[in-house]
């Protein structure tokens, strides 16, 4: 009689943790944002401050975000095509885009603490700050894992079922932009 | 029994609460002495013997599982009948209140409560306001509207004999009302931790007769010929 | 078709190379293997109660003798006792209660009772442990730094403990913050390990519902804490800016709210509770069937009403805020999930009681914890619904009744739950038996001093003694209960005094128990297959092979009283009487 196998390989049980964790993590964000939607719509004064934001520059950070999302799966799908020289590339892509929104986000902190508009200024920038940097902390750590993936690439190695996890939480990480942008940009 | 512990309730609403909480301590009551009864009478009956072997029930077929299922639906329906109940009494304290006759504000801060009694105009913000720390004088028989706010963190009037329990939030206003039945003075602690003085934070409530309570507005405001508040 | 019984199909596994000896850092430090690493916890977990429970007695002695010197302490100001009981209650939730109950026993148990070698990742699983003990060394510190520890309860409410002035206590909260946040890193982290493990790495014919109960616990527990615990880590984060940035997130001042800290603390803080006490009764579920000799009542009913426990925890929490100032109408909807959530759970209970049932009861230490643990968790959660109910809740909340309740129902899980677990896993997991005296002396001065603790304190709280006061005598009101005040500090005094044969018999019996053999408890579930204690892989060179359920005990038509889950048929016979 046929016993069927309850064992999986690496790469499910890769997948299947990302995924809890991405649950635990929708709860984080969730949490966060579900209190700023509360804390937003009760109070006064929250557009004015908004008006503050440069949308410009978050619009181009969402494209930014957006195309690192591409150029992820593009790594994947290298690997999936045994396509060493392309992992590469778009591995470095992925990261280079993700610096860029760091490096964009870095000068709109800047610019905002020059203003005098900093986290204290206000129950608009304390959400501001707290949804953006924590989403900018898992940005960066987005950008450390997957410049692990690129130096292991660049030995010659194979990435593994590794990068599509880590495509997995680069994605994610991506969606919760999509929620923060129009949710501290756009709504006024 | 148990529940005589439970101080003195001079509330008109207080007798709401207590026979909820003795209806809960009934019927609690009963499922502990069935459920742990019938543990402990297993225990006994089913110790392991010689020659004796336990039986294979796993509690699959219906029969078996009607077991379980009978008291859990029975659980279900009182714990309909508390919540009914509960609502009832929750919507008597809480949703139908009574126009009021006396009016305070109880303002929390570390660590006393600063009583505000508007006057003998009945107006808050007004010259004859009084502020009276930790003292709540009110006339027995009375409907007291209290408005409750906090001046720097979560504090909790608590009146155990009015059955009567709200935080104070700061950046909040709450009313709350209550009725006193009894002439007498108790304590009001504070019931939520609010920093090192948290322990001793006591107000007292004197509930005055209609003459005692007179009597006590004269002597606040002596110039005041006491129109405004009826004794 | 029948098979020999001496051939097994040779199922696919995983064989991992050989492990040579490692050195003792290897081994016993940084190790990756599952059942070091719950050692680790559970020691961990012992060092800690032994804080937590000296930091309770201090204040029991505080409360009963309030204006002297306490013996082994010093005298208590007001600030102080704020931070013994603020600590007295973190320490035991997240550093006793879940390390031992999740860490300790759900490390053990998940590879072993699943078949599988060890957990998906190792050394994710170690990162967790030294997570956790760095977490316990940080709040320990917050002891010591100036000003003292975390003053502002365990609940932590703002703005109470949003701005360090109200408490005086500066780096005491901020050290309590960061201890949290490492420990909810650490436990995340050991849930998606818990998780994928059990998912993806049974062994052959370890169906879903195959499963020893203990396992979907743990699993729903797991499951639990990863979907509650987010949005406290936004309010742990939102709490630390207020503290360190001035920014009023719950500061009213500031345009803040403290009770959106009291909705999402609570949001956590509820399924919490059923994260601690699901192991604790998955533990004693697995005994309630060995030492009765009887398949657990209902098996398929349990796990549906666990899972429905699950859904419900999510949605009751704001039954910690029937006074706080919510909106009056949405306190009925609070009360109703909070009061159905006992409908599962008597469900559970009936299950445990039936398993009783014509069975053949041994009365093992383990057994006698599980029951003790019945009994106490019926009381404890029966006193849970008169709080469940708003109107009574008005009188109760925020008085020793609500301590004497949660205390009864936590403590029934992670003293009673925990020793049935230890008592009944220890041979597995230190190849020793325990001293059985001994042990039966420990559940009984255990059982009785718990009683007499906890018991009074019911009616302290209906007397109206308010929470965290340092000082009865102030209140006039409060003279009467006094004497019962001392009494429970005597019998507190006693409760950890009766700790000690259980300490002595542990240390004792690890070193020069008597052997123990693979499975001295004739269990059938798969981690008595191997040996005591079980090597480093678990299962040699081939996993076993799963052909029934965990709770094979004297089947009707079958000469053995047990069927292991990994034997391929039973010898068949008819019973006879001897």
């Amino acid at each position: 009689m046929t016993i069927a196998s309850e064992q999986s390989s690496p790469a499910f049980r890769g997948k299947i943790a990302m995924w809890w964790l991405i649950a635990s993590e929708v709860m984080v964000f969730g949490g966060a944002l579900g209190s700023y939607i509360l804390a937003r719509t009760s109070g006064q004064g929250w557009s004015e401050e908004a008006a503050h934001l440069s949308t410009p520059l978050a619009t181009i950070n969402t494209f930014v975000l957006l195309t690192s999302s591409m150029t992820m799966a593009m790594a994947f799908s290298a690997y999936q095509h045994a396509d060493q020289r392309g992992v590469k590339k778009f591995l470095l892509l992925t990261i280079l885009f993700g610096l860029v929104f760091l490096g964009i986000k870095g000068s709109e902190y800047a610019s905002h603490i020059m203003q005098g508009t900093a986290p204290w200024s206000g129950s608009f920038w304390a959400f501001y700050y707290l949804l953006t940097g924590l989403h900018a902390l898992h940005v960066m750590a987005g950008v450390i894992v997957n410049f692990i993936l690129y130096l292991s690439a660049r030995r010659g190695l194979s990435t593994g079922y590794r990068i599509e996890i880590a495509g997995l939480y680069w994605h994610f990480v991506d969606i919760v932009w999509i929620f923060l942008f129009p949710l501290l940009y756009l709504s006024y | 029994m148990f529940l005589s512990w439970l101080p003195e309730n001079i509330s008109t609403y207080g007798g709401e609460v207590d026979s909820l909480i003795w209806l809960i301590y009934y019927i609690t009551l009963a499922w502990f002495i069935a459920t742990v009864g019938a543990l402990l009478v297993f225990v006994l009956l089913f110790r392991d013997r010689d020659g004796w072997r336990a039986a294979y029930i796993t509690g699959e077929k219906l029969s078996q599982v009607a077991w379980i299922l009978i008291p859990t639906a029975l659980v279900l329906v009182l714990d309909l009948w508390i919540d009914l109940r509960g609502g009832d009494a929750w919507a008597k304290i809480k949703l139908h209140v009574p126009p009021k006759e006396i009016q305070v504000q109880v303002t929390g801060k570390q660590f006393n409560w600063e009583i505000l009694y508007p006057g003998p105009d009945d107006q808050f913000g007004t010259a004859d306001d009084l502020q009276i720390d930790n003292e709540l004088h009110v006339p027995v028989n009375k409907v007291v509207a209290m408005t409750l706010k906090s001046k720097d963190v979560i504090h909790s009037l608590f009146l155990p004999n009015l059955r009567l329990q709200q935080n104070v939030i700061p950046g909040r206003e709450f009313q709350a009302w209550f009725q006193a039945t009894k002439t007498g003075v108790f304590e009001i602690p504070c019931a939520e931790l609010c920093g090192f003085g948290h322990s001793g934070m006591i107000g007292h409530l004197t509930v005055h007769t209609a003459e005692e309570y007179s009597q006590w507005v004269k002597d606040q405001w002596p110039s005041a010929t006491g129109a405004g508040i009826s004794p | 078709m029948t098979h020999p019984p001496s051939i097994t199909p040779t199922p696919v596994s995983i064989v991992h190379p050989a492990h040579e000896a490692r050195g003792f850092w290897r081994t016993y430090v940084f190790t990756i293997d599952h059942k070091t690493i719950a050692k680790q916890y559970l020691f961990l977990g012992i060092c800690m109660a032994s804080v937590g429970s000296y930091l309770a007695y201090v204040m029991r002695w505080q409360l009963a003798f309030p204006d002297e010197s306490i013996p082994g302490f010093g005298f208590v100001g007001p600030e102080t006792y704020n931070a013994l009981i603020t600590n007295h209650g973190t320490i035991m939730v997240f550093f006793v209660a879940m390390p031992i109950l999740l860490g300790a026993f759900g490390n053990f148990l998940i590879p072993l009772m699943i078949g599988a070698r060890d957990m998906a990742f190792p050394r994710l699983n170690m990162l967790s442990f030294w997570i956790l003990a760095v977490a316990a060394l940080v709040i320990l510190t917050s002891f010591f730094v100036p000003a003292g520890g975390a003053s502002a309860g365990w609940t932590g409410y703002a703005p109470l403990s949003a701005r360090a002035e109200y408490t005086g206590v500066h780096w005491g909260i901020n050290l309590w913050l960061l201890a949290h946040a490492l420990e909810f890193v650490s436990f995340l982290v050991g849930g998606v390990n818990f998780l994928t493990t059990v998912i993806t790495m049974r062994a052959p014919g370890m169906t879903f519902f195959r499963l020893p109960l203990v396992i979907w616990q743990l699993l729903t527990a797991s499951i639990i804490f990863l979907l509650s615990v987010g949005p406290l880590i936004a309010a742990a984060v939102m709490l630390l800016m207020d503290r360190i940035l001035n920014t009023s997130f719950f500061v009213p001042e500031g345009g803040g709210d403290p009770l959106l800290w009291e909705h999402l603390f609570w949001f956590f803080g509820h399924p919490e509770v059923y994260v601690v006490l699901l192991p604790g009764l998955g533990a004693v579920m697995e005994v309630l069937a060995v030492f009765s000799r009887k398949p657990i009542f209902g098996y398929r009913w349990i796990i549906y009403s666990t899972i429905a426990i699950g859904f419900l925890s999510f949605i009751v929490w704001a039954h910690h805020m029937f006074v706080n100032g919510i909106n009056p109408r949405l306190v009925m909807p609070f009360s109703i999930t909070t009061i159905l959530i006992s409908v599962p759970m008597s469900l559970i209970i009936f299950s445990m009681i039936l398993t009783l049932w014509k069975g053949s009861i041994r009365l093992a230490t383990p057994m006698l914890w599980a029951l003790g643990f019945m009994v106490m968790f019926i009381l404890g959660g029966l006193t849970g619904i008169v709080l469940g109910s708003a109107p009574a809740n008005i009188q109760l909340h925020g008085t020793y009744f609500v301590v004497a309740h949660f205390h009864t129902v936590l403590l029934s899980v992670v003293i009673f739950g925990g020793f049935t677990g230890l008592y009944f896993w220890f041979p597995k997991m230190f190849g020793r038996m325990m001293n059985e005296s001994l042990g039966k002396l420990h559940f009984l001065l255990t059982l009785i001093f718990f009683n007499l603790t906890f018991f009074p304190m019911h009616a302290v709280g209906l007397a109206g003694m308010p929470r965290r006061i340092a000082n009865p005598l102030q209140y006039e009101s409060l003279t009467a209960v006094q004497p019962l005040n001392v009494y429970i500090t005597m019998s507190a005094v006693g409760l950890i005094v009766a700790q000690l044969p259980f300490l002595i018999n542990f240390f004792w019996s690890i070193a020069a128990g008597r052997k123990a053999e693979s499975n001295p408890w004739q269990a059938a579930t798969l981690e008595w297959s191997a040996p005591s204690p079980p090597p480093h892989d678990n299962w040699g060179d081939t996993i076993p092979t799963v052909y029934r359920g965990p709770y094979e005990y004297s089947l009707p038509d079958v000469r053995e009283d047990y069927i292991p889950q990994d034997r391929v048929h039973p010898s068949r016979s008819t019973w006879k009487a001897e």
